[in-house]
């Protein structure tokens, strides 16, 4: 319950001094005005709890034949943007939510969402307590960030949370107090300290634009602005630009800002000496931005070291905070159903060519042991329900393990081949890669809104004949597979036609016979392999679609765009099963975990995501990477993650424990793709600085400490030294390597367009 | 990605003038400053606000470079519509001009006449995209194929070079491809091994570079082998394919150790057998390795010094010194070396003082055999203007006297009269190019030698055109040294004379020279450009206030007997660098010289050679 400690306790106890909003008041002075109800918290806090409860209330009052009260109120719900809290008198808030049918109501009606909110409408106006003591605070920002996106009079009131202002002059003195008294304080604590300076800084310019103050702003920023993480750098220029109160509106960073509140992950030691600090120096403006706008976690033990809190940071929301990555997490695999394997055949293989399905999953064999009892991490086998398996699908399998028995095993001193397919004079652009799981089929989508599927087997891309010659084909015969096909259509490229925008992602399912491509034009369409034309146009992302992948066992699919959410769509249904909100920013990058119980995300705001698909529920934030997220990947196991980010930096995930555990370093530019061995044991990366790289997986993740200290306090110590890890690094001639593939005997597939200098 | 750049702000907003522009454009005259002012603030802000979301497409569309239609998409975003026609890939269609003081972008509009449109040949039809597969690694070694970039970039190979610890530094971005590199190359059992070792030196602030074995792989080795035998074997086609391949091919950067050390060892065993034509082949191969952009020689100049300089200064490099031509390879090795200077010297290793060193001491010994002081002199007159002007000119006298010594001498042997006869016209240049404007004077070619009148100046030419010369002794017959003066005041500036007959001032030659030759009389003139031309043509002279002494040789009966004649200072040497002046100087230089030992990469087989103990061997 530590983390309870956080804003709502510690703005109960500070409620003495908190959050007045009397403009250029020292605001401490009016402290004794009653039971402060936090306005400012208040809206945060109450914005999101949607207009039913508005409705509710209002359907209350009229019940009740308050009709001044009930017209105020509508008034004020749609005006939200003038919620004048700059008039102060808190003192009247109490009661007034209600009944009180007065003029008043529009001073306070910020806060009557959020008292009535976690009851029902009758007893909601009890009284300010019920804000500061609820805990619905740091559950409510999650919402904020989706429905404030399309809300306009949500945003206003998200923005009139600034109104409430000190002496713009002081902002800077403010601010360098701070900054003094972190610098001068003992060094096991400054290192957590610190952390404060970004969202202070932050919320206080943010402040003053709101204000209007501009110049003073400018200047703020000016002076500040060089004080911060260079990780922060991109988040900088966006505010940098943002002079205006007018800029705010629809500025979706600022928005993300306002609405999340920041997490910050801080010893209670150190959280005592800024308590007392801000005390004794009566710095109002600093305590209250850290009560609205920042969550802090605080823990207990020792103040964590720079180079820990460093690994963390980044995100634009801070931390995770610790109890975001506590659920239990089913990341055990599926048994795989029992299949005879015919073991005379074993020289038959010339035949693969033929009709093999595929799963992404691990191999009984070279996962060892865990094929015949089922693995204590693995989700019940109907968690979800997955389709059955065809007959098709059985003969992959079968196809699948025999590959197995002959698939090489890696390891440092036995690295992979890798045979790189580069597309050539794609001058429009080559956006997205995909590869079959049997490797028989590569799909590249392109800036000019094509896809194009080549077959790298010496079997032709054949589509099935017109309807006509259908009938006249012998149903009965055994070889109708064969029949149906066109021979005069075999080719080794098929180009398909439908999208309006570049494509930006691909994905195979896993039977071959369909293909998912997501584009810019809003949309993922459905291809079918047999006759090569579109089924379906999902829509539902009204932005860019980035990615999109099939779920490892087919019929599902996961996708995600510029709209800041993923969806989950199965293949038949044409609105999306559930939707994934949380993300502050694009979503760049979706992953099906290989049980597909989960999805993993990895977004622009520098957060990765795993969401249950049961539920819908975000399971694990992962927070860590200092850019935009852009490539993901599950070990063959299912208990880790690697994410690759524009930073160059791979981090590695136990999914399990939700830590991170490994860092590699390396890469130059961002990291498009990633992918392990079909055994786990090398993870290869490849990027847009023209290098395929090979990591030492089983070394990365062979010394955990999974001591339970760790697991509870999330405290990671990484090892120094992730060269040590790299196997191999391999120069293309400038063609960033856009994806890869591991061939079922272990071979490195990746792809690329060449791009002349 | 740039985790150490300090965050670069750009505060930049229109100027208001555009403003008033664009909005004179629309029709609305008198706009108020503020109303600029508003508008700028906006519109800066939100063309900021698309780049962003434009790079976003940027990112996703895996480019290094924003594209017009990123833009398109971000305004589409915003539900602006895009801009139509801007959808060149490369080309920003804006032109910019300035002029009064303002500076404006404008978009070019040229009118086209349609017929012409309609007339040209169509374009060829752009190629659709294929798929191409290739080998990027097999089993952790990447293949040196032209799919693949050269195993090691040039740069990387000189940071290796100058920096041997620099690269085994861990933890640093710009490291780690180098070390990942490394290993990629290197086959995958010797990477194991590589992997273990650096951690016990963990912490040391000075790391040992990890000992490799390099080993080639068997496609190397056939290449190796190719190549090798190509180079020195009888098919000259062949070997031009060879030498073609070392001299463009980017991935020998593993085989060039082995390249290195079959040059030299050849040139060890093949000068003892006196086999010239090998010599050559070796030569040219050195040739084309340094003619590889993708090669960094330099840790092997050590190697290739000694051979090439060998090949310069080696008393006898054939069997038939008098009839071969071995006088080509000295030649083809001098310019070897003076390339070596230009490309590997640094103040570190003094490559081309060490070079010169040796050179200066071979050929001021008097015993050294005249092969070698033909190569001496090729060698030095190779390296540069400065070289010539300090050592080679001062010497010439000295030298015109051995010459003479020998030429007009009674016949000791008839190689030594060779070579005198090449170090002869070796120092009588050919035509030169500085003066080439000027018309020729005599039919034939002359030699035209330009100095400087003083020594603060620079040597303006000094063209030994030795390339289009012949080796083949045909002296021409007339020939000029022409010395400049930049000053017309100072008439007494210093004279070169080619005289077979003029009395050298101090030269206490006994040679007999005027019995033999009546017939050559050098003409001497004291030519002042701005009054008179010379009788001979001679150069009509770029300057009117410089002025020259032409000297020429009538042509002689014979090729072989040759023109006599010796480059002697005239009495009065004022400012001219004086023999005495300038052989102190050499002495100097070669008294510092010899305390040091040499260092690797110097050709000390040359530099320690006892005068004239035969022809020096290539250091193993």
């Amino acid at each position: 319950d530590a983390a309870l400690a956080t804003v709502g306790g510690a703005s109960s106890s500070a409620g003495g001094d908190g959050g007045t909003p009397k403009p250029s008041v020292a605001v401490s002075a009016v402290a004794p005005a009653g039971a402060a109800p936090v306005p400012a918290a208040a809206p945060d806090a109450g914005a999101p709890h949607d207009r039913q409860t508005l409705l509710a209330v209002l359907q209350f009052l009229r019940q009740s034949n308050l009709r001044e009260a009930e017209e105020a109120l509508r008034r004020e719900a749609r005006l939200l943007e003038e919620a004048v809290a700059g008039s102060g008198a808190p003192g009247e808030a109490d009661g007034a939510g209600g009944e009180a049918a007065s003029v008043l109501l529009s001073r306070v009606t910020a806060s009557v969402p959020g008292p009535a909110a976690p009851d029902p409408p009758g007893t909601g106006p009890s009284g300010p307590a019920a804000v500061s003591g609820s805990a619905t605070g740091p559950a409510a920002p999650g919402k904020v960030g989706s429905v404030a996106v399309e809300d306009q009079p949500d945003v206003s009131a998200v923005l009139s949370a600034y109104n409430q202002q000190g002496d713009p002059t002081m902002y800077e003195e403010y601010y360098s107090g701070l900054k003094h008294f972190i610098e001068c304080s003992l060094d096991c604590h400054r290192a957590e300290l610190s952390q404060l300076f970004y969202p202070l800084f932050v919320h206080m310019y943010l402040e003053l634009v709101y204000n209007q103050h501009e110049n003073e702003a400018k200047s703020f920023f000016e002076k500040f602005h060089g004080d911060q993480e260079c990780y922060y750098q991109d988040d900088l220029r966006v505010l940098s630009s943002l002079t205006k109160k007018e800029h705010m509106k629809g500025n979706e960073t600022m928005l993300d800002f306002r609405t999340s509140k920041f997490v910050l992950r801080i010893s209670r030691d150190s959280y005592q000496l800024l308590k007392r600090h801000l005390q004794e120096k009566q710095n109002n403006q600093i305590w209250n931005i850290v009560q609205e706008h920042l969550y802090i976690d605080i823990f207990d033990g020792m103040p964590r070291s720079k180079q820990q809190i460093d690994a963390m940071v980044g995100s634009l929301a801070g931390e995770a905070k610790r109890e975001a990555n506590k659920s239990k997490v089913f990341f055990g695999l599926l048994k795989e159903p029992e299949i005879e394997v015919p073991l005379d055949d074993e020289d038959e293989e010339g035949e693969n060519e033929e009709g093999k399905p595929k799963k992404k999953k691990p191999r009984k064999d070279s996962i060892g042991s865990k094929s015949k009892k089922q693995d204590p991490n693995a989700p019940p086998q109907n968690r979800i329900p997955l389709p059955e398996l065809k007959d098709s699908d059985k003969l992959d399998k079968i196809m699948n393990m025999k590959e197995t028995t002959k698939r090489v095993r890696l390891g440092p001193d036995c690295l992979p081949s890798i045979c790189f397919y580069t597309f050539l004079n794609a001058y429009q652009g080559l956006t997205a890669v995909d590869v079959t799981d049997d490797s028989s089929l590569i799909a590249g989508g392109f800036a000019d809104s094509t896809v194009r599927v080549w077959s790298v087997t010496p079997k032709k891309l054949r589509s099935v004949k017109q309807a006509a010659d259908l009938s006249l084909i012998d149903k009965e015969s055994d070889d109708v597979l064969e029949r149906i096909m066109d021979e005069k259509t075999a080719s080794e490229l098929k180009i398909l036609y439908g999208h309006s925008g570049p494509v930006y992602g691909a994905s195979f399912s896993p039977d071959r016979n369909y293909l998912l491509s997501s584009s810019e034009d809003g949309t993922v369409r459905l291809w079918s392999l047999q006759t090569f034309t579109c089924l379906v146009g999902y829509k539902g992302h009204n932005y860019p679609v980035w990615d999109t992948q099939f779920s490892p066992y087919g019929y599902y699919f996961v996708s995600g765009g510029h709209d800041r959410v993923a969806r989950l769509w199965a293949t038949d249904h044409y609105q999306p099963l559930r939707i994934f909100a949380g993300h502050l920013a694009d979503v760049n990058c979706t992953r099906f975990h290989p049980n597909s119980n989960y999805v993993a995300t990895g977004s622009a705001d520098r957060t990765v995501r795993l969401w249950d698909v049961l539920n819908g529920n975000c399971v694990r934030i992962f927070t860590g990477h200092k850019g935009p997220i852009h490539s993901l990947t599950f070990s063959p196991n299912g208990r880790f993650l690697a994410t690759g980010a524009t930073d160059g930096r791979v981090l590695l995930w136990d999914i399990g424990h939700g830590l991170m555990v490994g860092e590699l370093k390396g890469h130059t530019d961002t990291v498009c793709s990633l992918r392990f061995s079909r055994d786990g044991e090398i993870l290869a990366s490849g990027s847009m600085d023209n290098t395929v790289r090979l990591w030492d997986a089983v070394k990365a993740f062979e010394d955990l400490e999974t001591d339970d200290f760790t697991t509870a306090t999330g405290h990671i110590n990484l090892p120094e030294n992730s060269q040590e890890l790299l196997l191999g690094t391999y120069m293309t001639k400038s063609t960033p390597v856009v994806h890869l593939h591991f061939t079922r005997r272990n071979l490195v597939l990746a792809a690329g367009a060449y791009s002349p200098q | 990605m740039a985790e150490e750049k300090k965050l670069k702000l750009s505060n930049t907003v229109l100027p208001s003038e555009s403003m008033k522009v664009v909005a004179e454009s629309m029709g609305i005259a008198q706009i108020q400053e503020e109303t600029c002012q508003l508008l700028t603030d906006e519109v800066s802000y939100r063309i900021k606000e698309i780049a962003q979301d434009a790079l976003k497409f940027m990112h996703m569309g895996k480019r290094q470079k924003l594209t017009t239609s990123d833009i398109d998409y971000a305004l589409k975003l915003k539900n602006v519509e895009p801009l139509y026609g801007f959808h060149a890939q490369e080309f920003i269609p804006f032109r910019f001009a300035s002029g009064g003081g303002r500076e404006l972008y404008f978009y070019e509009e040229k009118e086209v006449d349609l017929s012409d449109i309609i007339n040209t040949p169509l374009p060829r039809v752009p190629l659709d995209v294929c798929l191409k597969a290739h080998w990027l690694s097999i089993e952790g070694c990447q293949p040196a194929i032209p799919e693949n970039p050269p195993p090691a970039p040039k740069e990387q190979q000189k940071a290796e070079a100058t920096e041997p610890l620099k690269s085994t530094k861990p933890g640093q971005e710009e490291d780690g491809p180098l070390k990942g590199k490394g290993q990629g190359a290197t086959p995958a059992d010797g990477k194991g091994k590589e992997k273990k070792a650096p951690p016990l030196l963990e912490g040391a602030p000075l790391r040992l570079k990890p000992r490799s074995i390099h080993e080639l792989s068997v496609e190397q080795q056939l290449y190796y082998k190719e190549i090798t035998e190509a180079c020195v074997g009888s098919c000259e086609a062949k070997r031009a394919e060879a030498l073609q391949s070392i001299a463009t091919d980017p991935g020998l950067y593993q085989m060039l150790p082995r390249f290195s050390t079959f040059i030299s060892e050849g040139v060890r065993v093949n000068v003892v057998q006196n086999n010239l034509a090998l010599l050559i082949y070796l030569m040219r191969m050195v040739k084309a390795l340094m003619d590889n952009p993708t090669l960094y020689l330099e840790k092997y100049v050590h190697e290739l010094i000694p051979a090439v300089m060998t090949c310069i200064v080696s008393r006898q490099l054939c069997l038939r010194p008098d009839v071969d031509n071995h006088w080509a390879l000295r030649d083809f090795a001098a310019r070897l070396v003076a390339q070596i200077c230009k490309h590997f010297s640094t103040t570190t290793n003094n490559i081309q003082s060490r070079i010169t060193k040796t050179f200066t001491k071979s050929w001021v010994d008097e015993k050294t055999p005249w092969t070698t002081r033909y190569g001496s002199i090729a060698g030095l007159a190779e390296l540069g203007h400065d070289v010539i002007k300090t050592l080679i000119l001062p010497r010439l006298q000295q030298e015109g006297e051995r010459i003479r010594g020998v030429l007009d001498g009674p016949v000791l042997s008839n190689i030594d009269r060779i070579g005198a006869d090449h170090v002869q016209s070796l120092l009588l240049p050919r035509p030169t190019l500085t003066l080439s404007q000027a018309p020729q004077p005599g039919p034939r070619t002359p030699g035209l030698l330009k100095v400087p009148g003083s020594i603060a100046l620079p040597v303006q030419t000094l063209v030994s055109a030795r390339a289009a010369a012949p080796p083949q002794p045909s002296p021409p017959p007339t020939k000029f040294i022409v010395m400049s003066s930049s000053s017309s005041a100072s008439s007494t500036q210093q004279v070169l004379s080619l005289s077979t007959s003029a009395p050298g001032s101090g030269s206490t030659t006994t040679s007999p020279v005027t019995t033999t030759v009546p017939s050559v009389q050098p003409i001497v003139k004291l030519v002042s450009t701005a009054t008179t031309t010379p009788p001979s043509t001679a150069p009509s002279g770029p300057g009117s206030v410089q002025k020259y002494i032409v000297v020429s040789l009538p042509p002689t009966g014979e090729g072989k007997g040759g023109p006599t004649s010796h480059p002697s200072p005239a009495p009065p040497p004022s400012s001219a660098p004086s023999p005495l002046g300038s052989s102190t100087l050499c002495g100097g230089k070669q008294e510092a010289g010899d305390s040091p030992p040499p260092a690797p990469g110097t050709p000390k087989a040359n530099g320690s050679q006892p005068p004239g103990s035969g022809s020096p061997q290539p250091a193993p």
